[in-house]
């Protein structure tokens, strides 16, 4: 099992009633950005990062968004070039680079190569398609995504093993000479795990690629199917999935009395929360969602991460009436914020009153990478290491232990795509629906 | 009202949806980035004058994509092979949006194509003054409401009016999609557009523009007027994006007029 920490860094500078007013957090106006803040937090995540090192987290997990006060990971190479060098045994793990908005995939394979060498091989790079506003701010045109995200990965794969000099001429890319000097320090690259969030799609081609896929805070049920869906697409590729091709990221908040831990979680919703991250305009760019993931998502109320939810839907057709009483926006926020906690998508307590919790999920999605995602909010450093420090002493050695009965292993003790599936006989089963009946969620 | 039909036909070996109705000299329509709306009244009272011949865009509603059209001048290219495929040429046009942006880049590359010319609020040339409102990050209400000077009027209504279903919502998305693939970058115009216009000599051209329009600024018409020879414009007062759904009586005989001229 590998047990990765991660946060998106949030600029806790911003005015709460700013995000409200703006009703998002993307493209709230940067007039109000402060380099001291802003200066103080990247100095601390990257203190953070070191920490979760010294703490036994296995892995640290970076991710990137453009223009956004949700997550300060704008250029997340940056950050990974720095950890690094800055810290000895952590993996470092991207979740990820958005191809189809960097348009320049052999600078990104050059980029990656780079952070792999200087940490002598502990790069895990992910990719993904780029939230919805990644694609307005970076003008890249969303009805190509999916064929940018496909041909760049493409041909970072090919920069990195084929022996150059060579010249591509693709679709959307273009180059006279691939030869990058700098090639990755692992064999013949380093692992690359998917993150997601309701794409049917993505799951289907992490599964034909052999590539872990890890579920962003899905709803359980949901999140089943997809699982399911991996696993009927790797048996058609001929192999068994299992535990070393899923992953899940869980929001995740402790403190030393339960009191304490539901005060400061609430910092979860600050401003809206992840479904505040950007208005229904700007989540759901044209082209950027195929039918099926937009009817998906549909069918699932449960289901929503980062601004894509039904509502988002609903008010794409309808436009959103103008809250003008934050205060009883933030009642509403309060609701969700509870109803979240009991569809365990948000794990909010103690040692003691999470690790049940976090073994339910593990029963249910026998994932091989279990990611814990830090408080958002303005949230002082104090009570973010608190947090940090309750997960790695207390409750990652109970799931570590647990993980073995289940037989839970990760991406690095067995090669995803390694166990053969027998023909004709039916799959094995990837996930135990049981505990979610008895929790009451489908 | 006239009757309608659909037709198919194969263009360079791809299949293109028609609409065909009324009677008399063949009028090519180009609709908007938000597809064809349906017969509506202006359409039922130019049919007495001309037949009207109406393409649904490749990606939109009846028309498969097709995936090697990558910009407005790909298109045009597919739509002026149709043109002689259908023995039209040359024809009288009338465009609308970003149908004006598709017969600009037309009638650039073959003057010979059209006889009249109409383009209302026409995309296709950077505005000289003012932005081609960006529709991409807006919402589909936000969008449709921005077309016409008063969301209010009734004939907008029987058009856009009611609860938008799942499969309208579709419709739209789609059309959005395929609008984002071909006119994402540069927005909406092409920057070689104006000088390939200064060829176009002798084509009868008249710009419509609604005065209140969201849309399309009127320095796009300004924009268009220099670079062809001897278009005019006109402008409908008590209109938005969409003078011949909002002023269809005014707009009928602007187009009448100018289509016997």
């Amino acid at each position: 099992m590998q047990f990765s920490y991660f946060t998106e860094r949030p600029y806790r500078g911003v005015d709460e009633d700013a995000v409200l007013k703006n009703k998002a957090f993307f493209a709230l106006p940067n007039e109000q950005f402060d380099r001291e803040v802003a200066a103080n937090d990247y100095n601390y995540y990257l203190d953070e990062n070191c920490y979760a090192e010294e703490l036994g987290f296995d892995a640290v997990a970076l991710n990137e968004h453009h223009g956004n006060p949700f997550c300060m990971g704008s250029v997340m190479n940056v950050e990974a070039a720095i950890l690094a060098r800055i810290t000895n045994k952590v993996k470092i793990v991207l979740i990820g680079n958005p191809l189809p908005v960097l348009k320049h995939p052999l600078r990104m394979a050059e980029e990656l190569a780079e952070i792999d060498l200087i940490s002598r091989g502990r790069l895990v790079t992910g990719w993904v398609r780029g939230a919805g506003s990644e694609q307005f701010f970076n003008n890249a045109n969303p009805a190509y995504n999916r064929e940018l995200f496909n041909e760049a990965h493409d041909f970072i794969i090919q920069a990195w093993t084929k022996p150059g000099p060579w010249r591509y001429e693709g679709k959307h890319f273009h180059y006279r000479h691939v030869n990058p000097w700098a090639l990755p320090y692992q064999k013949p690259h380093p692992q690359m795990w998917i993150p997601g969030v309701l794409s049917p799609e993505t799951v289907r081609w992490c599964a034909q690629h052999k590539y872990p896929y890890i579920g962003l805070g899905t709803a359980l049920g949901p999140t089943c199917e997809l699982w399911n869906v991996y696993a009927d697409e790797a048996a058609k590729m001929g192999y068994q999935a299992s535990s070393e091709n899923f992953g899940y990221l869980i929001p995740t908040f402790l403190a030393e009395t339960d009191e304490r831990a539901q005060e400061v979680g609430k910092n979860f919703v600050f401003g809206g929360g992840q479904n505040a991250f950007s208005r229904p305009e700007h989540t759901l760019p044209p082209g950027y969602n195929s039918k099926g993931a937009i009817r998906m998502l549909a069918k699932h109320p449960g289901g929503s991460w980062l601004g894509v939810s039904p509502e988002k839907l609903r008010e794409q057709r309808e436009g959103r009436p103008d809250d003008a009483d934050y205060d009883e926006v933030r009642l509403k926020l309060l609701k969700g914020y509870e109803k979240t906690q009991r569809n365990h998508q948000l794990i909010i307590g103690t040692p003691k009153t999470v690790i049940p919790k976090l073994k339910v999920l593990l029963r249910i999605l026998r994932p091989g990478i279990f990611t814990f995602f830090n408080i958002q909010g303005k949230v002082s450093n104090e009570d973010r290491m608190t947090s940090m420090r309750l997960i790695a002493e207390e409750v990652m050695p109970e799931l570590r232990e647990y993980a073995k009965e289940l037989g839970l292993k990760d991406p690095f003790e067995r090669t995803p795509g390694s166990v053969p599936y027998r023909n004709g006989v039916a799959r094995d089963p990837v996930i135990d629906r049981g505990p979610l009946e008895e929790l009451g969620l489908r | 009202m006239a009757n309608t039909t659909e037709q198919k036909i194969i263009v360079a070996k791809s299949e293109l949806t028609l609409i065909k109705g009324g009677a008399g000299k063949p009028l090519l329509m180009l609709h908007d980035e938000l597809g064809f709306p349906g017969w509506v009244k202006w359409n039922d009272e130019l049919a007495a004058e001309c037949e009207f011949v109406i393409p649904l865009q490749p990606g939109f509603d009846k028309t498969p994509r097709i995936d090697w059209i990558r910009s407005f001048r790909d298109l045009a290219s597919f739509y002026s092979m149709a043109v002689r495929d259908m023995g039209l040429g040359p024809v009288d046009v009338i465009a609308f949006s970003a149908g004006g942006y598709i017969a600009a880049e037309m009638v650039a590359s073959d003057p010979s194509i059209f006889n009249h010319m109409i383009l209302v609020g026409p995309m296709g040339i950077k505005p000289e003054k003012g932005e081609i409102f960006d529709i991409f990050p807006v919402t589909i209400r936000t969008h449709l409401r921005a077309t016409v000077a008063d969301p209010g009027n009734p004939a907008f209504g029987t058009i856009y009016g009611g609860d938008m279903t799942p499969e309208q919502f579709e419709a739209f998305e789609e059309a959005r999609a395929e609008s984002a693939r071909i006119g994402w970058e540069p927005y909406m115009h092409n920057p070689s557009l104006p000088y390939l216009l200064r060829g176009v000599e002798n084509v009868p051209t008249l710009l419509i523009r609604g005065a209140q329009d969201k849309i399309v600024p009127q320095g796009c018409i300004d924009a268009y007027k220099k670079a062809i020879n001897g278009s005019r414009s006109t402008l409908i007062a008590d209109a938005g994006h969409r003078p011949e759904v909002e002023s269809s009586a005014e707009f009928v005989k602007i187009v009448s007029e100018f289509l016997a001229s």
